[in-house]
Protein backbone atom coordinates (compact mmCIF):
# COMPACT_ATOMS: atom_id res chain seq x y z
CA UNK A 1 0.00 0.00 0.00
CA UNK A 2 1.48 3.35 -1.03
CA UNK A 3 1.54 6.23 1.41
CA UNK A 4 0.15 9.42 -0.15
CA UNK A 5 1.38 11.44 2.81
CA UNK A 6 4.38 10.50 4.90
CA UNK A 7 5.65 12.13 8.04
CA UNK A 8 9.17 11.25 9.18
CA UNK A 9 10.52 12.23 12.59
CA UNK A 10 8.62 15.52 12.87
CA UNK A 11 9.09 17.51 16.08
CA UNK A 12 7.84 20.95 16.98
CA UNK A 13 9.00 23.00 19.92
CA UNK A 14 7.30 26.14 21.26
CA UNK A 15 9.97 27.69 23.49
CA UNK A 16 10.59 25.10 26.16
CA UNK A 17 7.46 23.10 25.35
CA UNK A 18 7.77 20.09 23.07
CA UNK A 19 4.38 19.98 21.29
CA UNK A 20 5.32 17.18 18.91
CA UNK A 21 8.02 14.66 19.65
CA UNK A 22 9.48 12.69 16.74
CA UNK A 23 6.24 11.87 14.94
CA UNK A 24 6.38 9.37 12.09
CA UNK A 25 3.28 8.14 10.28
CA UNK A 26 1.78 7.68 6.85
CA UNK A 27 -1.62 8.15 5.24
CA UNK A 28 -2.53 5.60 2.58
CA UNK A 29 -4.09 6.82 -0.66
CA UNK A 30 -7.85 6.46 -0.69
CA UNK A 31 -8.18 6.05 3.08
CA UNK A 32 -10.04 8.01 5.68
CA UNK A 33 -7.32 8.28 8.30
CA UNK A 34 -8.29 9.61 11.71
CA UNK A 35 -5.99 11.39 14.13
CA UNK A 36 -7.28 11.28 17.69
CA UNK A 37 -6.00 12.13 21.12
CA UNK A 38 -6.82 14.14 24.23
CA UNK A 39 -6.81 17.95 24.11
CA UNK A 40 -3.28 19.30 23.89
CA UNK A 41 -1.94 16.12 22.28
CA UNK A 42 -0.60 18.10 19.31
CA UNK A 43 -3.19 17.23 16.64
CA UNK A 44 -3.77 20.75 15.39
CA UNK A 45 -0.04 21.48 15.58
CA UNK A 46 0.58 18.53 13.28
CA UNK A 47 -2.19 19.75 10.97
CA UNK A 48 -0.66 23.19 10.78
CA UNK A 49 2.69 21.67 9.89
CA UNK A 50 1.16 19.44 7.22
CA UNK A 51 -0.64 22.41 5.61
CA UNK A 52 2.44 24.65 5.74
CA UNK A 53 0.96 27.14 8.20
CA UNK A 54 3.59 26.17 10.78
CA UNK A 55 7.14 24.90 10.31
CA UNK A 56 8.42 21.77 11.96
CA UNK A 57 11.43 22.25 14.24
CA UNK A 58 12.86 19.06 12.74
CA UNK A 59 11.78 16.17 10.55
CA UNK A 60 10.53 15.80 6.98
CA UNK A 61 7.10 15.66 5.34
CA UNK A 62 6.40 14.28 1.87
CA UNK A 63 3.36 14.20 -0.38
CA UNK A 64 3.18 11.52 -3.06
CA UNK A 65 6.92 10.93 -2.70
CA UNK A 66 7.72 14.64 -3.05
CA UNK A 67 9.39 16.30 -0.05
CA UNK A 68 7.60 19.57 0.77
CA UNK A 69 9.06 20.38 4.20
CA UNK A 70 9.03 24.15 4.84
CA UNK A 71 6.86 25.06 1.84
CA UNK A 72 4.41 27.95 2.17
CA UNK A 73 0.66 27.18 2.57
CA UNK A 74 -0.21 28.44 -0.93
CA UNK A 75 2.38 26.06 -2.44
CA UNK A 76 1.09 23.18 -0.33
CA UNK A 77 -2.45 23.83 -1.60
CA UNK A 78 -1.32 23.90 -5.22
CA UNK A 79 0.41 20.56 -4.64
CA UNK A 80 -2.96 19.04 -3.76
CA UNK A 81 -3.44 19.34 0.00
CA UNK A 82 -6.42 21.42 1.18
CA UNK A 83 -7.69 22.01 4.70
CA UNK A 84 -10.47 23.46 6.80
CA UNK A 85 -10.01 25.20 10.13
CA UNK A 86 -11.06 24.08 13.60
CA UNK A 87 -12.37 27.61 14.20
CA UNK A 88 -14.15 28.37 10.93
CA UNK A 89 -12.29 30.96 8.87
CA UNK A 90 -14.62 32.01 6.08
CA UNK A 91 -14.09 35.43 4.51
CA UNK A 92 -16.55 38.08 5.68
CA UNK A 93 -17.48 40.53 2.96
CA UNK A 94 -17.67 37.76 0.38
CA UNK A 95 -20.84 35.77 -0.24
CA UNK A 96 -20.90 32.02 0.35
CA UNK A 97 -20.45 31.24 -3.34
CA UNK A 98 -17.61 33.78 -3.59
CA UNK A 99 -15.97 32.15 -0.59
CA UNK A 100 -15.99 28.83 -2.39
CA UNK A 101 -14.64 30.54 -5.51
CA UNK A 102 -11.66 31.69 -3.44
CA UNK A 103 -10.89 27.99 -3.24
CA UNK A 104 -10.68 27.95 -7.05
CA UNK A 105 -7.94 30.59 -6.89
CA UNK A 106 -5.17 28.13 -7.70
CA UNK A 107 -6.53 27.13 -11.08
CA UNK A 108 -8.33 30.10 -12.66
CA UNK A 109 -7.21 33.09 -14.71
CA UNK A 110 -3.64 33.71 -13.83
CA UNK A 111 -1.92 36.82 -15.07
CA UNK A 112 -3.02 40.23 -16.26
CA UNK A 113 -4.76 39.07 -19.44
CA UNK A 114 -6.99 36.57 -17.65
CA UNK A 115 -7.91 39.03 -14.91
CA UNK A 116 -8.56 41.81 -17.43
CA UNK A 117 -10.86 39.54 -19.44
CA UNK A 118 -12.69 38.72 -16.22
CA UNK A 119 -13.23 42.44 -15.58
CA UNK A 120 -15.43 42.53 -18.68
CA UNK A 121 -17.11 39.22 -17.86
CA UNK A 122 -15.23 37.45 -20.63
CA UNK A 123 -13.37 34.87 -18.60
CA UNK A 124 -14.12 31.20 -19.11
CA UNK A 125 -12.13 30.45 -15.94
CA UNK A 126 -14.36 32.74 -13.89
CA UNK A 127 -17.48 31.02 -15.25
CA UNK A 128 -15.95 27.60 -14.57
CA UNK A 129 -15.18 28.67 -10.99
CA UNK A 130 -18.74 29.92 -10.43
CA UNK A 131 -20.05 26.64 -11.85
CA UNK A 132 -17.69 24.58 -9.69
CA UNK A 133 -18.70 26.58 -6.60
CA UNK A 134 -22.39 26.00 -7.25
CA UNK A 135 -21.82 22.30 -7.83
CA UNK A 136 -19.84 21.96 -4.58
CA UNK A 137 -22.38 23.91 -2.53
CA UNK A 138 -24.96 21.49 -3.90
CA UNK A 139 -22.66 18.62 -2.94
CA UNK A 140 -22.29 19.75 0.68
CA UNK A 141 -25.96 20.80 0.89
CA UNK A 142 -25.76 24.58 1.33
CA UNK A 143 -26.71 25.64 -2.22
CA UNK A 144 -29.90 27.43 -1.16
CA UNK A 145 -27.97 29.97 0.92
CA UNK A 146 -25.22 30.71 -1.57
CA UNK A 147 -25.86 34.47 -1.81
CA UNK A 148 -25.70 35.34 1.88
CA UNK A 149 -22.61 36.22 3.89
CA UNK A 150 -20.94 33.68 6.22
CA UNK A 151 -22.21 35.05 9.58
CA UNK A 152 -25.79 34.39 8.48
CA UNK A 153 -25.21 30.62 8.38
CA UNK A 154 -25.36 28.16 11.26
CA UNK A 155 -22.03 26.82 12.46
CA UNK A 156 -22.72 23.45 10.83
CA UNK A 157 -23.41 25.13 7.49
CA UNK A 158 -20.29 27.29 7.84
CA UNK A 159 -18.26 24.11 8.32
CA UNK A 160 -19.83 22.61 5.21
CA UNK A 161 -18.97 25.74 3.21
CA UNK A 162 -15.38 25.51 4.41
CA UNK A 163 -15.24 21.92 3.21
CA UNK A 164 -16.68 23.01 -0.16
CA UNK A 165 -14.05 25.75 -0.36
CA UNK A 166 -11.29 23.24 0.32
CA UNK A 167 -12.72 20.85 -2.31
CA UNK A 168 -12.85 23.69 -4.86
CA UNK A 169 -9.07 23.61 -5.08
CA UNK A 170 -9.32 20.04 -6.49
CA UNK A 171 -7.23 18.46 -3.72
CA UNK A 172 -5.99 14.88 -3.55
CA UNK A 173 -5.68 15.04 0.23
CA UNK A 174 -8.18 16.80 2.46
CA UNK A 175 -7.21 17.74 6.02
CA UNK A 176 -10.32 18.04 8.20
CA UNK A 177 -9.79 19.59 11.64
CA UNK A 178 -12.71 18.73 13.94
CA UNK A 179 -15.48 19.09 11.33
CA UNK A 180 -18.11 17.76 13.77
CA UNK A 181 -17.38 20.25 16.55
CA UNK A 182 -20.56 22.03 17.62
CA UNK A 183 -22.81 19.82 15.48
CA UNK A 184 -25.95 18.08 16.75
CA UNK A 185 -26.42 14.31 16.20
CA UNK A 186 -28.43 14.77 12.99
CA UNK A 187 -25.77 17.07 11.58
CA UNK A 188 -23.04 14.60 12.53
CA UNK A 189 -24.88 11.91 10.56
CA UNK A 190 -25.00 14.20 7.52
CA UNK A 191 -21.30 14.91 7.96
CA UNK A 192 -20.54 11.20 8.00
CA UNK A 193 -22.32 10.72 4.71
CA UNK A 194 -20.53 13.77 3.30
CA UNK A 195 -17.11 12.41 4.26
CA UNK A 196 -17.99 9.09 2.65
CA UNK A 197 -19.07 10.87 -0.55
CA UNK A 198 -15.80 12.82 -0.56
CA UNK A 199 -13.90 9.56 -0.30
CA UNK A 200 -15.95 8.23 -3.21
CA UNK A 201 -14.46 11.07 -5.27
CA UNK A 202 -11.06 9.43 -4.64
CA UNK A 203 -9.92 12.11 -2.23
CA UNK A 204 -7.86 10.89 0.70
CA UNK A 205 -8.90 12.32 4.06
CA UNK A 206 -6.92 12.95 7.23
CA UNK A 207 -9.40 13.68 9.99
CA UNK A 208 -8.90 15.13 13.44
CA UNK A 209 -12.01 14.51 15.50
CA UNK A 210 -13.26 14.03 19.05
CA UNK A 211 -16.53 12.43 18.01
CA UNK A 212 -15.70 8.80 18.78
CA UNK A 213 -18.71 7.18 17.13
CA UNK A 214 -18.13 9.09 13.89
CA UNK A 215 -14.49 7.99 13.80
CA UNK A 216 -15.23 4.36 14.56
CA UNK A 217 -17.79 4.31 11.76
CA UNK A 218 -15.81 5.91 8.94
CA UNK A 219 -12.09 5.66 9.63
CA UNK A 220 -10.01 3.01 7.85
CA UNK A 221 -7.10 3.70 10.12
CA UNK A 222 -6.60 5.57 13.36
CA UNK A 223 -3.47 7.17 14.77
CA UNK A 224 -3.59 8.01 18.46
CA UNK A 225 -1.57 10.97 19.66
CA UNK A 226 -0.96 11.79 23.31
CA UNK A 227 1.28 14.47 24.78
CA UNK A 228 3.05 15.00 21.46
CA UNK A 229 3.86 11.34 20.77
CA UNK A 230 2.14 8.60 18.80
CA UNK A 231 0.78 5.87 21.05
CA UNK A 232 -0.39 3.53 18.33
CA UNK A 233 -1.83 3.21 14.83
CA UNK A 234 -4.38 0.66 13.68
CA UNK A 235 -7.90 -0.05 12.45
CA UNK A 236 -10.84 1.03 14.66
CA UNK A 237 -11.55 -2.46 16.00
CA UNK A 238 -8.01 -2.74 17.40
CA UNK A 239 -7.79 0.83 18.71
CA UNK A 240 -11.04 0.48 20.66
CA UNK A 241 -9.54 -2.29 22.79
CA UNK A 242 -6.00 -0.95 23.13
CA UNK A 243 -5.24 -0.50 26.85
CA UNK A 244 -2.71 2.28 26.15
CA UNK A 245 -5.37 4.28 24.28
CA UNK A 246 -7.90 3.81 27.05
CA UNK A 247 -5.31 4.88 29.62
CA UNK A 248 -4.45 8.02 27.61
CA UNK A 249 -8.09 9.07 27.46
CA UNK A 250 -9.41 7.91 30.81
CA UNK A 251 -6.38 7.61 33.03
CA UNK A 252 -4.71 4.41 34.20
CA UNK A 253 -6.90 1.38 34.86
CA UNK A 254 -6.07 1.26 38.58
CA UNK A 255 -7.62 4.69 39.03
CA UNK A 256 -11.39 5.20 38.99
CA UNK A 257 -12.21 6.34 35.48
CA UNK A 258 -15.08 8.73 36.09
CA UNK A 259 -14.44 9.84 39.65
CA UNK A 260 -15.89 7.87 42.51
CA UNK B 1 -20.09 74.89 -21.88
CA UNK B 2 -18.82 75.33 -18.34
CA UNK B 3 -17.07 78.54 -17.41
CA UNK B 4 -13.30 78.13 -17.25
CA UNK B 5 -13.46 78.41 -13.47
CA UNK B 6 -15.93 75.56 -13.08
CA UNK B 7 -14.14 73.56 -15.75
CA UNK B 8 -10.98 73.84 -13.72
CA UNK B 9 -12.87 72.81 -10.58
CA UNK B 10 -14.26 69.80 -12.49
CA UNK B 11 -10.76 68.73 -13.59
CA UNK B 12 -9.41 68.94 -10.03
CA UNK B 13 -12.46 67.03 -8.78
CA UNK B 14 -11.72 64.26 -11.28
CA UNK B 15 -8.05 64.19 -10.27
CA UNK B 16 -9.06 63.94 -6.62
CA UNK B 17 -11.47 61.10 -7.46
CA UNK B 18 -8.54 59.26 -9.04
CA UNK B 19 -6.52 59.89 -5.90
CA UNK B 20 -9.32 58.51 -3.74
CA UNK B 21 -9.52 55.38 -5.88
CA UNK B 22 -5.72 55.04 -5.78
CA UNK B 23 -6.00 54.66 -2.02
CA UNK B 24 -9.13 52.49 -2.07
CA UNK B 25 -7.41 49.73 -4.08
CA UNK B 26 -4.62 48.89 -1.59
CA UNK B 27 -7.16 49.36 1.22
CA UNK B 28 -9.12 46.45 -0.27
CA UNK B 29 -6.09 44.31 0.58
CA UNK B 30 -5.86 45.88 4.04
CA UNK B 31 -2.98 48.26 3.28
CA UNK B 32 -3.74 51.83 4.34
CA UNK B 33 -1.36 54.30 2.75
CA UNK B 34 -0.70 57.79 4.08
CA UNK B 35 1.80 58.42 1.29
CA UNK B 36 -0.38 58.76 -1.80
CA UNK B 37 0.87 62.33 -2.21
CA UNK B 38 4.35 60.92 -2.73
CA UNK B 39 3.22 58.68 -5.58
CA UNK B 40 1.30 61.59 -7.06
CA UNK B 41 4.47 63.72 -6.93
CA UNK B 42 6.51 61.09 -8.74
CA UNK B 43 3.87 60.87 -11.48
CA UNK B 44 3.62 64.66 -11.73
CA UNK B 45 7.35 65.31 -12.02
CA UNK B 46 8.11 62.40 -14.38
CA UNK B 47 5.20 63.32 -16.63
CA UNK B 48 6.11 67.04 -16.67
CA UNK B 49 9.77 66.29 -17.45
CA UNK B 50 8.75 64.10 -20.37
CA UNK B 51 6.28 66.54 -21.94
CA UNK B 52 8.96 69.23 -21.62
CA UNK B 53 11.10 66.89 -23.79
CA UNK B 54 8.19 66.76 -26.29
CA UNK B 55 7.09 63.24 -25.43
CA UNK B 56 3.36 62.82 -26.30
CA UNK B 57 1.10 63.48 -23.29
CA UNK B 58 -0.47 60.01 -23.24
CA UNK B 59 2.94 58.35 -23.23
CA UNK B 60 4.24 60.73 -20.56
CA UNK B 61 1.18 60.00 -18.37
CA UNK B 62 1.76 56.26 -18.71
CA UNK B 63 5.46 56.67 -17.88
CA UNK B 64 4.61 58.79 -14.83
CA UNK B 65 2.13 56.16 -13.69
CA UNK B 66 4.65 53.36 -14.17
CA UNK B 67 7.35 55.26 -12.27
CA UNK B 68 4.91 55.68 -9.37
CA UNK B 69 3.93 51.99 -9.58
CA UNK B 70 7.60 51.02 -9.45
CA UNK B 71 8.01 53.16 -6.34
CA UNK B 72 4.90 51.44 -4.99
CA UNK B 73 6.52 48.03 -5.32
CA UNK B 74 9.69 49.28 -3.58
CA UNK B 75 7.67 50.76 -0.70
CA UNK B 76 5.34 47.76 -0.63
CA UNK B 77 8.12 45.27 0.03
CA UNK B 78 8.89 46.31 3.61
CA UNK B 79 5.14 46.85 4.11
CA UNK B 80 4.61 43.09 3.65
CA UNK B 81 6.10 42.36 7.04
CA UNK B 82 4.03 44.83 8.99
CA UNK B 83 0.34 45.55 9.43
CA UNK B 84 -2.25 48.19 10.05
CA UNK B 85 -1.00 51.32 11.70
CA UNK B 86 2.65 50.50 10.95
CA UNK B 87 1.94 50.48 7.22
CA UNK B 88 0.47 53.95 7.68
CA UNK B 89 3.62 55.16 9.43
CA UNK B 90 5.87 53.62 6.78
CA UNK B 91 3.97 55.20 3.89
CA UNK B 92 3.80 58.51 5.75
CA UNK B 93 7.60 58.40 5.95
CA UNK B 94 7.80 57.57 2.25
CA UNK B 95 5.65 60.58 1.37
CA UNK B 96 7.96 62.86 3.34
CA UNK B 97 11.05 61.38 1.65
CA UNK B 98 9.57 62.13 -1.78
CA UNK B 99 8.60 65.66 -0.77
CA UNK B 100 12.05 66.47 0.60
CA UNK B 101 13.67 64.88 -2.44
CA UNK B 102 11.80 67.10 -4.89
CA UNK B 103 12.31 70.16 -2.65
CA UNK B 104 16.09 69.71 -2.91
CA UNK B 105 16.51 68.13 -6.36
CA UNK B 106 17.73 71.04 -8.50
CA UNK B 107 17.13 69.56 -12.00
CA UNK B 108 13.35 69.79 -11.33
CA UNK B 109 13.56 73.24 -9.79
CA UNK B 110 14.22 72.29 -6.17
CA UNK B 111 12.43 74.45 -3.63
CA UNK B 112 11.46 77.06 -6.24
CA UNK B 113 9.36 74.48 -8.08
CA UNK B 114 8.92 73.59 -11.70
CA UNK B 115 7.05 75.98 -13.99
CA UNK B 116 6.43 76.32 -17.70
CA UNK B 117 4.38 73.13 -17.89
CA UNK B 118 2.08 73.15 -20.91
CA UNK B 119 -1.72 73.06 -20.32
CA UNK B 120 -2.32 69.61 -21.80
CA UNK B 121 -4.91 68.26 -19.38
CA UNK B 122 -8.43 68.51 -20.76
CA UNK B 123 -11.64 67.80 -18.94
CA UNK B 124 -12.54 64.80 -21.09
CA UNK B 125 -9.15 63.14 -20.34
CA UNK B 126 -9.91 63.24 -16.66
CA UNK B 127 -13.51 62.13 -17.16
CA UNK B 128 -12.40 59.10 -19.20
CA UNK B 129 -9.64 58.15 -16.76
CA UNK B 130 -11.92 58.49 -13.75
CA UNK B 131 -14.66 56.54 -15.52
CA UNK B 132 -12.24 53.72 -16.28
CA UNK B 133 -11.05 53.67 -12.68
CA UNK B 134 -14.63 53.56 -11.39
CA UNK B 135 -15.43 50.69 -13.72
CA UNK B 136 -12.34 48.85 -12.53
CA UNK B 137 -13.33 49.38 -8.90
CA UNK B 138 -16.91 48.27 -9.55
CA UNK B 139 -15.85 45.02 -11.21
CA UNK B 140 -12.67 44.14 -9.38
CA UNK B 141 -14.35 42.41 -6.46
CA UNK B 142 -15.90 39.94 -8.87
CA UNK B 143 -12.62 38.68 -10.30
CA UNK B 144 -9.89 36.42 -8.95
CA UNK B 145 -7.56 39.26 -7.97
CA UNK B 146 -10.33 41.21 -6.23
CA UNK B 147 -11.46 38.21 -4.20
CA UNK B 148 -7.83 37.58 -3.30
CA UNK B 149 -7.45 41.15 -2.00
CA UNK B 150 -10.59 40.88 0.13
CA UNK B 151 -9.51 37.50 1.47
CA UNK B 152 -6.04 38.80 2.36
CA UNK B 153 -7.63 41.76 4.12
CA UNK B 154 -10.14 39.72 6.11
CA UNK B 155 -8.04 36.67 7.03
CA UNK B 156 -4.54 36.21 5.65
CA UNK B 157 -4.10 32.77 7.24
CA UNK B 158 -7.19 31.39 5.47
CA UNK B 159 -6.25 33.22 2.26
CA UNK B 160 -2.80 31.68 2.15
CA UNK B 161 -4.22 28.24 2.97
CA UNK B 162 -6.51 28.59 -0.07
CA UNK B 163 -3.57 29.12 -2.41
CA UNK B 164 -3.35 32.91 -2.44
CA UNK B 165 0.18 34.29 -2.68
CA UNK B 166 0.14 37.00 0.01
CA UNK B 167 3.25 38.77 -1.27
CA UNK B 168 2.04 39.01 -4.85
CA UNK B 169 -1.47 40.12 -3.90
CA UNK B 170 -0.29 42.87 -1.55
CA UNK B 171 2.42 44.16 -3.89
CA UNK B 172 0.09 44.18 -6.89
CA UNK B 173 -2.62 46.06 -5.02
CA UNK B 174 -0.07 48.59 -3.84
CA UNK B 175 1.41 48.98 -7.33
CA UNK B 176 -2.04 49.38 -8.91
CA UNK B 177 -2.92 52.12 -6.43
CA UNK B 178 0.41 53.88 -7.00
CA UNK B 179 -0.09 53.69 -10.76
CA UNK B 180 -3.39 55.55 -10.44
CA UNK B 181 -1.88 58.15 -8.11
CA UNK B 182 0.96 58.66 -10.61
CA UNK B 183 -1.47 59.21 -13.47
CA UNK B 184 -3.47 61.61 -11.31
CA UNK B 185 -0.19 63.46 -10.68
CA UNK B 186 0.45 63.75 -14.42
CA UNK B 187 -2.98 65.26 -14.97
CA UNK B 188 -2.46 67.57 -12.03
CA UNK B 189 0.88 68.92 -13.29
CA UNK B 190 -0.58 69.77 -16.72
CA UNK B 191 -3.57 71.49 -15.18
CA UNK B 192 -1.81 73.43 -12.40
CA UNK B 193 1.06 74.29 -14.83
CA UNK B 194 3.37 74.89 -11.89
CA UNK B 195 4.35 72.24 -9.37
CA UNK B 196 6.51 72.28 -6.29
CA UNK B 197 7.16 69.76 -3.57
CA UNK B 198 4.77 71.37 -1.08
CA UNK B 199 1.76 70.62 -3.28
CA UNK B 200 2.39 66.93 -2.54
CA UNK B 201 2.94 67.15 1.19
CA UNK B 202 1.32 65.22 4.01
CA UNK B 203 -1.87 67.29 3.69
CA UNK B 204 -2.35 65.87 0.18
CA UNK B 205 -2.05 62.30 1.50
CA UNK B 206 -4.25 63.01 4.50
CA UNK B 207 -6.98 64.61 2.39
CA UNK B 208 -6.85 61.60 0.05
CA UNK B 209 -7.41 59.41 3.09
CA UNK B 210 -10.32 61.68 4.02
CA UNK B 211 -11.96 61.12 0.59
CA UNK B 212 -12.18 57.38 1.22
CA UNK B 213 -13.21 57.60 4.87
CA UNK B 214 -15.79 60.32 4.22
CA UNK B 215 -17.26 58.62 1.16
CA UNK B 216 -17.35 55.16 2.71
CA UNK B 217 -14.45 52.71 2.76
CA UNK B 218 -16.72 49.73 2.05
CA UNK B 219 -18.26 51.01 -1.15
CA UNK B 220 -16.52 51.34 -4.52
CA UNK B 221 -18.29 54.66 -5.13
CA UNK B 222 -17.18 55.91 -1.71
CA UNK B 223 -13.92 57.53 -2.85
CA UNK B 224 -15.75 59.29 -5.71
CA UNK B 225 -18.43 60.72 -3.47
CA UNK B 226 -15.85 61.62 -0.83
CA UNK B 227 -13.50 63.33 -3.29
CA UNK B 228 -16.34 65.23 -4.96
CA UNK B 229 -17.70 66.37 -1.60
CA UNK B 230 -14.36 67.50 -0.21
CA UNK B 231 -13.42 69.27 -3.46
CA UNK B 232 -16.73 70.90 -4.31
CA UNK B 233 -18.08 71.80 -0.89
CA UNK B 234 -15.46 74.47 -0.09
CA UNK B 235 -16.09 75.95 -3.57
CA UNK B 236 -19.83 76.13 -2.97
CA UNK B 237 -19.26 77.52 0.49
CA UNK B 238 -17.52 80.60 -0.94
CA UNK B 239 -20.77 82.51 -0.32
CA UNK B 240 -20.10 82.38 3.42
CA UNK B 241 -16.68 83.89 2.68
CA UNK B 242 -14.37 83.94 5.72
CA UNK B 243 -16.41 81.27 7.47
CA UNK B 244 -15.89 78.83 4.60
CA UNK B 245 -13.40 76.45 6.20
CA UNK B 246 -15.16 76.69 9.56
CA UNK B 247 -18.44 75.55 8.04
CA UNK B 248 -16.61 72.86 6.09
CA UNK B 249 -14.95 71.58 9.27
CA UNK B 250 -18.30 71.59 11.07
CA UNK B 251 -19.82 69.49 8.31
CA UNK B 252 -16.97 66.97 8.64
CA UNK B 253 -17.47 66.73 12.40
CA UNK B 254 -21.21 66.27 11.90
CA UNK B 255 -20.44 63.49 9.42
CA UNK B 256 -18.23 61.72 11.94
CA UNK B 257 -21.08 61.84 14.45
CA UNK B 258 -24.03 60.82 12.27
CA UNK B 259 -22.44 58.76 9.51
CA UNK B 260 -19.25 57.27 10.97
CA UNK B 261 -19.04 54.65 8.19
CA UNK B 262 -19.03 57.27 5.45
CA UNK B 263 -21.67 58.80 3.21
CA UNK B 264 -22.31 55.60 1.27
CA UNK B 265 -23.24 52.33 3.00
CA UNK B 266 -20.81 49.41 2.87
CA UNK B 267 -21.66 47.24 -0.09
CA UNK B 268 -22.93 43.82 0.87
CA UNK B 269 -21.66 40.74 -0.88
CA UNK B 270 -23.82 39.45 -3.66
CA UNK B 271 -23.65 36.13 -5.42
CA UNK B 272 -21.80 35.56 -8.64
Amino acid sequence: MSALLSVVGVSRRFGGYLALNDISCGVAAGHVHALIGPNGAGKTTLFNILSGTLRATSGRIAFDGHDYTGQRPDHVLKMGIARNFQHVRLIRGLSIVENVMVGCHAWIDRGIVGNAAALFGLSSGERAAAEKARELLEFVGVAAKRHVEPPELTLADQRRVEIARALASRPRLLLLDEPAAGMNPAEVNELRSLIQRIRDREITILLVEHHVRLIMEIADNITVLSAGSIITTGPPSVIQRDPAVIAAYLGKSDEPAFGA
Amino acid sequence: MLGSYWESVAVFTGINCLMGISLYVPMMAGLISLGQGGFMAIGAYVCALLTRADVPFALALAAGGCAAAFAGVIVGMPALRIRGIYVMILTLGFGEIVRVFFATFEPTGGASGMGGIRPLTELWHVVVATGAAVLLLWRIRHIRFGRAMIAVHEDDVAAEAMGINLTRTKLLSFALGSLMAGIAGGFYAHQALFIDANQFDFMRSAVTFLYVILGGAGNPFGPIVGAATVTLLPEMLRVVQDWRMTVFGTILVAMAVWRPDGLLPALRARGA
